[in-house]
């Protein structure tokens, strides 16, 4: 029980995707806007990103493996994102239209979030058993969110602030975003893997 | 042999995910109209009223659910043909009640006279209207649609609607005709008998 809580606090906090791997930038600026959005992306990412890591797990270990066709894990890992957007496309669009039509064009994108086929890939590379995997998947998401809603309500403030002219906008966003990347490097070391 | 393998597992995991999304959209269907959506993008999106519905959506709706497309005086002409030609349904005449058709207006605040009742940023159906209780307000021409809804509200009658004056920039190209005139001239020639 232990290894996998820290395995969950290791994800979020000490190996951030965003944050300190890098992964699903995009969303990360496209959507931080608002708060409100910011929040509805969380949620749909979080529940491709579990999802995705456990079904692909799933894929790769009783498909891929026994058949020797390890080769084949980018492909179709692919679909098996694709598919999970698209039911989380399907279900938000039923439960809820505004959210649906907020997020717009970004909840396609969440198929290319790299953050997801990230997590997928190094589920294989680290060797995970599925709860691992699960729980990877599911940390990692939650640190996504974490950092999009933290980011998302400090850009509604500098939306507001008094930004110097040359870095309105998107290089405040960015300069904002190096920053926190700075803070959460302090998290290294906090849990041994 | 690898080869065919591979092209077998990948059918394979397509037919079960397709076959899962498939199930999906029949379980999550919604029950969105189309036409509904069609018929909203028709309409000129004042907000204004004038058909009696809350909104250009509400409109839309109603239209489609059988409702006279005649009731949309900022549309037009123009837009009851358009609506005619996507229903398929007889042009009708703009129904007088609803009001006449005017050429775009926009909303002016005279500023000086405003005493910041915030009343008309109520009454405006697309925020187009800035201001703050007790401060003046101002109208953001390039959001009003030019409803007249926040003229009548006004306790000091300081919100004018002034026509858009057409400059180089606004000028568009007149429509032709429409239908009667709307054909190809035709002259009849007679041939000179010659013998």
């Amino acid at each position: 029980m232990g290894e996998y809580l820290l395995l969950f606090i290791g994800t979020v906090l000490v190996n951030n995707f965003v944050l300190v791997k890098f992964l699903g930038l995009c969303p990360f600026m496209g959507v931080s806007g608002k708060l409100e959005t910011a929040i509805g992306m969380s949620v749909a990412t979080t529940f491709v990103l579990t999802l995705a890591s456990a079904l692909s797990y799933i894929v790769n270990t009783f498909i891929l493996a026994p058949l020797g066709m390890e080769y084949l894990q980018t492909l179709s890992f692919i679909l098996v994102i694709a598919v999970m957007v698209q039911l989380t496309e399907m279900i938000i669009h039923k439960t809820s239209p505004i959210l649906y039509r907020l997020l717009g064009i970004f909840l396609p994108l969440i198929t290319t979030n790299c953050a997801v086929l990230g997590v997928a890939l190094l589920n294989v590379n680290e060797a995970h058993n599925f709860v691992q995997s699960v729980i990877y998947g599911f940390g990692a998401a939650v640190g996504f969110s974490l950092v999009l809603v933290l980011f998302a309500a400090m850009r509604e403030r500098l939306a507001a602030a008094d930004v110097p002219l040359p870095f309105k906008g998107a290089s405040i966003a960015m300069i904002t975003a190096g920053l926190m990347s700075l803070a959460f490097m302090g998290f290294s070391g906090l849990v041994k893997l | 042999m690898d080869l065919l393998v591979a092209v077998i597992i990948l059918a394979v995991l397509g037919l079960i995910f397709g076959a899962i999304l498939g199930f999906a959209s029949v379980k999550f269907k919604v029950e969105g109209d189309p036409i509904v959506d069609q018929i909203n993008e028709v309409l000129p999106q004042t907000q204004c009223g004038q058909c009696g519905y809350p909104g250009c959506k509400p409109y839309a709706e109603a239209i489609a659910n059988g409702d006279a497309i005649n009731k949309c005086p900022p549309g037009g002409e123009a837009g009851v043909k358009a609506l005619a030609d996507l229903l398929g349904r007889e042009v009708i005449p703009l129904d007088e009640e609803r009001g006449e058709e005017q050429p775009p207006r926009v909303a002016y605040i005279r500023e000086d006279e405003c005493i910041g009742c915030t009343k008309c940023i109520q009454a405006c159906p697309v925020d187009a209207i800035l201001g703050a209780p007790k401060l003046m307000h101002t109208v953001i021409i390039d959001e009003c649609t030019g409803c007249d809804l926040c003229v009548e509200p006004c306790p000091v009658d300081c919100i004018d609607m002034l026509e858009i004056p057409q400059t180089v920039a606004t000028w568009k190209w007149q429509q032709p005709e429409q239908m009667e005139l709307n054909q190809i001239p035709i002259k009849q020639v007679f041939s000179k008998e010659t013998h």
